[in-house]
């Protein structure tokens, strides 16, 4: 709080982004200790988490006010016009402050609570259980074996403590390759494919340099390709592009020579690293937010931006890794430099093609604990939670939620979830609401001991939008209701029939099973109906709203072609001749 | 009123009628031939019966789903009706307003303009005299003519083609006077024209031109560039081909649709004809849209704005008729814009996607609005393939003239015919539709258009688990009804069981 020094700023203007004629809504702001909120004079609100916030700038005064512009890591950027100077520069500085903090403690997770018990708290963190979860995937078994080797996290501080190792390797062979490895991430199992007898396995890259090797680390990886009975060769899938993995090799690190590995086949499958994805998303977004976009505009800028050619480099990889399996029931070892960013994207994404359970909604929470939480993708630097170095920030898991939107959007009957789930779980790890995606790994999770103030992510229910998809799901709910109410009136008719002097008796009975519904009570005076309710909320029709946005877009070409002519105010066109 | 089966609704209940000095009388309202009664059905009460003839102006109001017509009588009576339901009151008043248009036959023997059909509706002042010189200023004899008329507002669309100035700025009273009679008093309207300001300029060498400011002072014009012909065919040409190739690179994926130009033209249609429907209903003017012939982007423009504006058009009946007048009475040259498709390689000349865009607009709204359409796209698909290749005569000949020549009406089968029939009906049928009676203004940004997967990609890509959501969903729906109905029914049952049981107690 002692950031704040204005809390509320009146007459404030909130521009629209893509209106060249300057449209605006006229507010009030209010800066709370979590919030900034702004209400329109339509008392339409609109909420940014500080967390949210990427970036604040204050731009050069203009005659209408001191403009602040503010990134949100959620991909919103809004556009203030503060009438005073002094306000405006207040509410950057705190903004400024509020959405780097130093220290997790000051993060929203520890001060969210909704009301929720100890008991309840607990629950939602224990929903997801990763022992439960191998076992559900058929290990430990006669091949694979729980290793105790990082129990006290001696071996790697970035792995989780259990992890799930061949059962032929023994604790020196772990502890030497996990020398030999970049970070200690030895290999250790991601997901064992039960039918095929094959196992994804992740590591980081080797410290081979030009000519070092490890007799341990060529064990660890003959012990994995061992542990399949089917096929005797492995895949080894280095993600990076070949000349990075090159130039690693001269900082003493590199990948695999294949003439020191027995039964091994590489692959580099190319793709980029956290630099060029930033700056590819950063490049994204510079399109996006382009005022009068025209169409060529979109697709050249969306392709300098590289944005889909790396989306589609990671969804190669994971088709590779999940052909490997199913088709050659190859095990394969996965890695990177460190093996927590496009080692997890393709692990995960390889293991959500191969098992439709983690296409569940339970399931992909669970990938996401396990792929990525566990094995220590670094969230609260690549979505820059804490001030930190802002060279370390990178979409890499919005690349996997995208990853697996286009893979819902070519197979949709495959996935129990939607869209809107998608949002909502990228919207949480930006905003430190809940404690999932703090902390970097494990270790220093346990360390921070903050589980306790946290309530559960996907605890909550998920916010309907308007889409097919949607209004299709409550259909579904709503006929497995109909059938209900079908079986309980089809029992009650039979009642009265069998019970035809007790007629009161069977009203009331009516009346007290179901009190909520109207056409039981009036049932005298019948009247038929549809029962959509929560579908007409869904299908309010977004467009046709006269206050739409939209409306101003085909205004700005208007405007654009005759500016002398016509120009646009809130909407309306007039003459100025 | 002239004919009677002009009434769309004869009969309305729960009219309230506010006279000066009478208490307000609630009652039926009913429409005949000759007269407005209304009735409130009890002995005591008189009835108001109003000549038609004696209507000298009426006004509109809506306040939420209730509306009020004010009638301005000959005799200075003025009285005042509220009709519950929007529908109800527009239909009344559009069926005792006084019509400010007639049908004319001046194109009977397709002398005056051959591209038109033998009949079109003009403003009822402009006798077919003035038409016919009208006729020889416009382009192709195609004078300005309705194309849609706005219930709600009273506001038109009116399409022609472009007025022959030349370069020494002809006129043409006939035809500003014929214009200026679609304008209330004291309001503006809109020229669209679908040429940007140079290309409309340049054709006044060519005997073209458009409209002066100075001759049509009433009038704003506003210049859109919708490109025609050749440069359309090749957009196709390199889009088919762009989707046609098989090396899996994002990069050359994506410069080569965009290079293609397809969407590029679909954001310039579909901004044009918001353009429009946004003057209609919203800034209350009128329109006139033409291009340079007035048989190509003017029809997308008038019909796309149509199936903005009024729901009907988003209905299946109603989109077969919009295309029935804006594309085929309106005499879009299907045989030379369809002869060839995007596989040609010999030159061509009149060939262009132009119907095909159209489609694809309608398409890009309706994955907006996804519950607005009654129809799917597959019945898009299928008007597409009929406009190339068709065993039936629908889509044959340039226009009505030409159709009529033919003897098509004698010698082939209509399309409508065969896909107005229930089997074929069930395939085109959108399962999401609910009827809503909005007006929908669809996203024209770049990131909202969509490549039109269906289409251009139906044949290199398995759509397989598409078409399985596709059933799926269409199962879920099916059942949904029929568990509804089931439930309506067994409540019905239940309730005349506790009726009977009560009948049985109280006595």
């Amino acid at each position: 709080m002692e950031h704040i020094r204005t809390t509320k700023v009146e007459q404030v203007k909130l521009l629209d982004r893509f209106s060249t004629s300057n449209k605006s809504l006229t507010g009030t702001l209010y800066l709370t200790a979590t919030h900034l909120l702004f209400i329109d004079s339509h008392q339409k609100e609109t909420w940014i988490l500080h967390h949210h916030i990427a970036l604040v700038e204050k731009l050069a005064l203009t005659t209408s006010g001191c403009p602040l512009v503010i990134q949100c890591k959620n991909f919103r950027i809004v556009h203030f016009i503060v009438p005073r100077e002094r306000d405006c520069h207040d509410i950057y500085n705190s903004l400024l402050q509020l959405s780097k903090q130093a220290k997790y403690e000051d993060l929203y997770a520890f001060s969210y609570n909704p009301k929720q018990n100890d008991s309840e708290r607990l629950r939602g963190w224990q929903l997801i259980d990763l022992a439960e979860e191998y076992k559900r995937m058929g290990v430990p078994n006669s091949n694979w074996q729980l290793s105790d080797a990082n129990r006290e996290y001696k071996i790697c501080e970035t792995y989780p403590r259990e992890l799930y190792v061949p059962r032929i390797a023994s604790k020196p062979i772990i502890v030497g390759s996990s020398k030999f490895r970049s970070k200690g991430r030895f290999p250790v199992l991601s997901y064992y494919h039960e039918h095929k007898e094959a196992a994804i396995c992740r590591c980081s890259q080797p410290l081979s340099g030009f000519s070092a090797r490890c007799l341990e680390d060529e064990h660890l990886l003959q012990a994995i390709s061992k542990a399949n009975p089917v096929n005797r060769y492995m895949y080894v899938m280095d993600t990076r592009p070949k000349l990075n993995a090159m130039a690693n090799r001269a900082a003493g690190k590199g990948y695999e020579n294949e003439d020191n590995y027995s039964n091994i086949r590489f692959q580099f499958v190319g793709i980029e690293n956290i630099h060029v994805m930033r700056s590819s998303l950063q490049k994204l977004l510079e399109v996006n937010g382009t005022k009068g976009l025209s169409v060529s505009d979109f697709y050249s800028g969306l392709e300098s931006s590289g944005w889909l050619r790396h989306i589609k480099a990671v969804m190669d990889a994971a088709i590779f890794l999940a052909k490997a399996i199913t088709v050659e029931s190859a095990s394969v070892l996965v890695h990177c430099s460190d093996g927590w960013d496009r080692t997890s994207q393709v692990c995960s994404l390889g293991s959500l093609l191969l098992d439709s359970y983690y296409r569940t909604i339970k399931g992909f929470m669970v990938l996401i604990e396990k792929d990525w939480i566990s094995f220590g993708h670094k969230f609260s630097e690549r979505c820059g939670h804490l001030d930190g170095d802002p060279k370390e920030v990178s979409p890499v898991f919005t690349q996997f939620l995208e990853c697996v939107w286009h893979l819902t959007e070519q197979f949709p009957q495959a996935f129990e979830f939607n869209e809107a789930f998608l949002l909502q779980i990228h919207e949480h790890i930006h905003s430190c609401q809940f404690g999932n995606f703090l902390g970097n790994c494990q270790k220093e999770r346990e360390e921070l001991k903050f589980w306790r103030n946290m309530y559960h992510q996907f605890d909550r229910t998920l916010h309907p939008r308007q889409s097919v998809f949607n209004i299709i799901t409550n259909m579904n709910e709503q006929n497995k209701q109909l059938e209900k109410d079908i079986k309980d009136l089809e029992s009650k008719i039979k009642q009265c029939k069998n019970k035809p002097t007790d007629g009161i008796l069977t009203k009331e009975l009516i009346h007290s099973v179901h009190p909520e519904s109207p056409t039981l009570k009036t049932s005298l005076c019948f009247k038929e109906q549809t029962l959509l309710p929560v579908n007409h909320a869904l299908r309010t029709i977004e467009g046709s709203n006269p206050a739409d946005n939209r409306y101003s877009e085909y205004a700005e070409e208007f405007s654009k072609s005759e500016p002398g002519v016509v120009s646009l105010e809130y909407g309306v066109a007039r003459m100025t001749c | 009123m002239e004919f009677a089966e002009l009434i769309k609704t004869p009969r309305v209940d729960n009219v309230v009628l506010h006279r000066p000095f009478y208490p307000a009388v609630e009652g039926t309202l009913c429409l005949t031939g000759h007269h407005l009664i209304l009735s409130s059905r009890q002995d005591n009460t008189e009835e108001l019966w109003l000549l038609h003839s004696n209507i000298d102006a009426i006004d509109k109001r809506f306040v939420g789903p209730l509306g009020t017509i004010i009638i301005k009588c000959k005799d200075f009576r003025i009285i005042q009706l509220d009709i519950p339901g929007m529908e109800e009151c527009l239909n009344i008043a559009s069926s005792i307003e006084t019509s400010e248009w007639r049908l004319s036959y001046v194109n009977k023997e397709f002398a005056v303009c051959p591209s038109y059909p033998p009949i079109v509706i003009v403003p009822k002042s402009i006798d077919d005299e003035a038409l016919r010189k009208v006729a020889t200023f416009r382009h192709g004899g195609r004078f300005p003519v309705l194309s849609y008329y706005h219930k709600k507002n009273g506001m038109v669309i009116m399409r022609s083609g472009q007025p022959l100035t030349g370069t020494n700025g002809r006129r043409c009273k006939e035809d500003e006077k014929l214009i200026n009679a679609t304008l209330r008093a004291g309001k503006r309207g809109y020229i669209i024209d679908t040429r940007s300001l140079n290309v409309a300029q340049q054709a006044r060498a060519k005997g073209g031109g458009f409209e002066q400011e100075a001759h049509y002072p009433q009038w704003r014009r506003i210049h859109k560039s919708i490109e025609r012909y050749h440069i359309l065919q090749e957009s196709l040409i390199k889009l088919v081909e762009a989707c046609n190739d098989q090396t899996h690179n994002m990069d050359r994926w994506l410069s080569k649709l965009e290079a293609s130009n397809w969407l590029t033209h679909i954001k310039e249609i579909l901004t044009t004809a918001c353009l429009a429907a946004q003057c209609i209903d919203r800034e209350g003017a009128s329109i006139l849209i033409h291009g340079t012939e007035g048989t190509d982007s003017t029809l997308q423009v008038t019909s796309l704005a149509q199936i903005i504006l009024e729901p009907r058009s988003r209905t299946i009946r109603g989109f077969e008729a919009l295309i029935e007048r804006e594309w085929l009475q309106a005499g879009h040259p299907f045989q030379q814009r369809c002869a060839q498709s995007a596989y040609c390689n010999s030159k061509q000349k009149w060939e262009s996607p132009v119907f095909l865009l159209f489609l694809d607009c309608v398409w890009q709204i309706l994955r907006q609005f996804p519950c607005s359409f009654e129809f799917n796209e597959n019945f898009l698909i299928m008007l597409f393939e009929h406009a190339y290749a068709s065993q039936f005569g629908t889509f044959l000949g340039n226009n009505e003239s030409e159709r009529c020549k033919l003897k098509l009406q004698q010698k082939t089968m209509s399309l409508w015919s065969w896909v107005n029939r229930p089997s074929e009906l069930s395939k085109f049928t959108n399962p999401l539709f609910e009827a809503n009676n909005l007006v929908i203004w669809p996203s024209v940004a770049p990131q909202s258009l969509q490549l039109w997967e269906g289409i251009f990609l139906r044949w290199n890509r398995s759509s397989k688990y598409l078409d399985e959501a596709y059933e799926e969903m269409v199962n879920i729906i099916e059942y949904n009804k029929e568990l509804q109905a089931k439930v309506n029914i067994l409540r019905r049952q239940l309730a005349e069981l506790e009726t009977e049981d009560e009948m049985q107690e109280s006595p």
